[in-house]
């Protein structure tokens, strides 16, 4: 470990120097311990406070003390504390990271511990427990919550465009004309000179309002861009999942699906990257009345309906090709550190996490995010509808089943760097469809 | 460190310095106390420093992820550096960027420098030019990527407003010169005070000399104070050159490098190697490279603004 230290203060010096790092006191472990918890979101901290009070009170021998790190530091802060020996016992992941850590011995298996206390795994959400199961059959968490995506409106421009929220529920799309989606779409486009997208005379410069928002170009993932247009074109993001072994990027329902939603950019519906990445970001561009709609992901329902001077709805993604809906079908659980001081006390606080008292009784009540756990994810909706926010559009896809697991794969980061480039490149009109071969290429050649 | 390139000329001039003949022992007999002296600055350079340097020539000869210990590699770093398309276009990047931005901040430092000399000896006004540079890097970039959104920002609106097209300012073509002017804005106060502390340190005498003999302004500048400055502008364009090349958390904060490549500099390329992908190794390689490069522009600032001579001489 000191070794390794070392090193890491040599690559660290770079940024930011090294001081002494600090080696937590290690209690005994039949004794009172402290259990460090890391999580990124801001918005669910207040709930999992509430499930370590909770768990204190069960265990008074457990303390829990979270720490919150923004998305963009958590997972460089995450790396330089396995290297130093000062990540935390227990920690939020994601599907897109966990795959490295584990591979590389950082995470501690659950799989005797799930078999030893009898965790009963069929209460969770269809599919979601086996997404943290690695290739040689460990298994590294207990899922806490799931996400889709549906379509966010501004109700006073649907009003103003004169559609009907009802017919927002049945828009369809396809990649040759975009279907009855992009009319709506185009119609809710509005120039400066107040003429709408689809009216002759569109000034597509100068447009007041995009019919829709983009948060960027998606690179290798897309969950919140492109995602459920091509899922529901019939594409996959590679032969298997999890863990493939070939990817997809270079499928012709791919290259249309993306020809297609790039068009919008060039019809004036959709901003442009530059405009995308000029700017503070999609939420804050629809709060100001830019975007008539979004796609989006569960999570942020909140953030969406605390905007102040726009009211929304919501509407589920359109219907492709294939007849169906489509979304992306992700989900988080806790990780365990491989150093943990306490793996006892790790678990079981892993274990209550993973469990109705803390995902039925507490956070499917706050309406932020979706419990993993089946009958807390009636209650979660419940407690959205108490809010005023229906969001039958997220959860229809677990319903008819119209939901596609995240990719989760080796290489991932190399992955996402690739396919930044050029979807970036496609999006910004300095490349065709066709540089996705290269690309599709390049990362299959990451398996061998 | 600049008054002491001008106050040392004088002792350079035979006459002032007090003859005493060199003797072994004496020179000995300063040694220990100048070790001891050098001591604690010598142990942080050597353990923050010159280590983790030599350990990161090292890891740029193996294969390492962090987690798993480097193993050798012999030079694959180095090739592969050469055919990474990224790599080549980080260096353009970062090329046009310190360009435009040491172009921008050295011409308008000395402007504000002079002016500063010129007509002001308030505390407060030299204060206040300093201003931007006491604010975090980071919130300056937050705060212009704010202000200068292409949608919100209150700098396209009054551009607009003016009756002109909305500006993608972090745009492919844009992002560079706007995050270059960014960091114009924050170091120019920062610079004008160091050529502002130079111009101080040109006597009056000169200046009266060239009134007499009846030299406009222009010239006055052009013929009296850019050359006595020299010195002092050496020490300031081989300083700001280097810290315009490590360019990073501007870019950050911002445009994380995109749209596509355009902002992908080298500082945040190694980074990105380095933090993102786990390609310590790679990353220690391009971070060789980088060093070898800015020793390289280091030393030809050097010898060709003669840095270490002043033109100062038994004034």
């Amino acid at each position: 470990m000191k070794r390794s230290l070392a090193v890491a203060c040599a690559a660290a010096l770079l940024l930011t120097g090294c001081g002494t790092s600090q080696e937590g006191d290690k209690p005994a472990a039949a004794g009172p311990a402290t259990i460090d918890y890391w999580l990124w979101d801001t918005a669910q901290q207040p709930q999992y406070q509430a499930c370590a009070d909770a768990f204190h009170k069960a265990n008074p021998n457990y303390t829990v003390k979270i720490t919150q790190y923004g998305w963009d530091d958590y997972w460089n802060t995450l790396t330089t504390g396995f290297v130093s020996g000062t990540a935390p016992d227990v920690f939020v992941s994601h599907l897109s990271q966990y795959p490295q850590f584990a591979s590389q011995g950082q995470l501690l298996p659950i799989t005797d511990q799930v078999k030893r206390d009898k965790v009963d795994l069929s209460i969770y959400q269809d599919g979601l427990a086996d997404l943290w199961v690695t290739k040689d059959g460990q298994r590294y968490g207990l899922p806490k919550d799931f996400d889709t995506v549906a379509v966010i409106y501004n109700t006073e421009k649907l009003k103003e465009a004169g559609l009907k929220p009802a017919e927002m529920a049945e828009l369809s799309w396809n990649p040759q004309d975009g279907g009855t989606y992009e009319k709506a779409i185009a119609h809710l486009t509005v120039d400066k000179n107040g003429k709408r997208g689809d009216e002759p005379g569109f000034d597509k410069k100068h447009v007041a309002t995009y019919g829709l928002g983009l948060n960027g170009s998606g690179d290798a993932f897309g969950q919140t861009e492109w995602s459920e247009y091509a899922m529901g074109n019939g594409w996959n993001y590679a032969d298997q999942n999890p863990w493939p072994t070939r990817f997809n990027y270079a499928d012709p329902k791919f290259k249309e699906t993306i020809k297609w939603f790039t068009s919008l950019i060039d019809k004036g519906y959709m901003p442009n990257l530059d405009i995308v990445s000029s700017g503070v970001g999609q939420i804050d561009a629809y709060g100001a009345g830019k975007y008539a709609m979004v796609t989006e992901g569960s999570w942020n329902t909140k953030t969406y309906w605390a905007l102040k001077g726009v009211k929304s709805a919501l509407a589920p993604t359109p219907i492709g090709p294939t007849g169906k809906r489509a979304s992306v079908f992700n989900g988080l659980a806790d990780n365990i550190s491989a150093n943990t001081d306490n793996p006892d006390a790790a678990w079981a606080w892993v274990k209550f996490l993973g469990s109705p008292a803390c995902q039925e009784e507490i956070v499917a009540k706050q309406a932020i995010i979706f419990p993993a756990i089946k009958t807390a994810t009636v209650k979660a909706e419940q407690a959205f509808a108490d809010a005023g926010i229906d969001v039958k559009p997220f959860t229809t896809h677990v319903q008819n089943g119209t939901t596609h697991l995240a990719p989760i794969a080796e290489h991932w980061a190399e992955i996402k760097a690739t396919m930044t480039e050029t979807m970036e490149s496609i999006f910004a009109f300095k490349s065709d469809v066709n540089a996705l071969d290269q690309a599709n290429a390049t990362i299959n050649g990451l398996f061998g | 460190m600049t008054s002491d390139t001008v106050r040392a000329a004088p002792r350079l001039t035979p006459g002032t310095v007090p003859k005493i003949p060199p003797s072994r022992r004496r020179r000995l007999g300063d040694l220990p106390v100048a070790a001891l002296f050098i001591l604690p600055a010598a142990v942080g350079f050597a353990v923050f420093y010159l280590w983790p340097a030599v350990r990161g020539v090292y890891l740029s000869l193996t294969k390492y992820n962090v987690l798993t210990p480097p193993r050798f590699i012999g030079l694959d770093n180095y090739e592969r550096l050469l055919g990474d398309h990224l790599f080549w276009n980080a260096l353009k990047v970062t090329g046009e960027y310190v360009l435009i931005n040491i172009g921008t901040q050295t011409v308008i430092s000395m402007l504000l420098a002079v002016l500063l000399y010129r007509l002001t000896k308030s505390m407060l006004v030299r204060g206040i030019v300093l201003l931007p540079y006491l604010v975090a890097n980071v919130v300056v970039a937050l705060v212009w990527f704010w202000m200068l959104d292409f949608q919100l920002g209150v700098v396209n609106n009054v551009i607009e407003w003016l009756g002109f097209d909305r500006v993608a300012f972090f745009g492919s073509d844009w992002a560079i010169p706007t995050i270059a002017g960014i960091n114009t804005w924050r170091h120019m106060g920062y610079t004008a005070l160091l050529i502002f502390a130079g111009l101080q340190m040109i006597p009056p005498s000169v200046y009266e000399a060239a009134a007499i003999d009846g030299a406009s302004e222009w010239r006055t500048f052009w013929r009296v104070t850019l050359p006595l400055l020299r010195p002092v502008m050496a020490l300031v364009m081989v300083l700001s050159v280097i810290g315009s090349f490590q360019v990073f958390d501007t870019v950050a904060v911002t445009t994380g490098g995109g749209p596509i490549n355009a902002t992908r500099v080298i500082y945040f390329y190694i980074y990105d190697q380095a933090f993102n992908r786990f390609n310590f190794g790679y990353a220690a390689a391009l971070s060789s490279v980088l060093f070898v490069l800015l020793a390289g522009i280091a030393y030809l600032q050097m010898r060709l603004s003669r840095a270490a001579e002043s033109d100062l001489r038994g004034s």
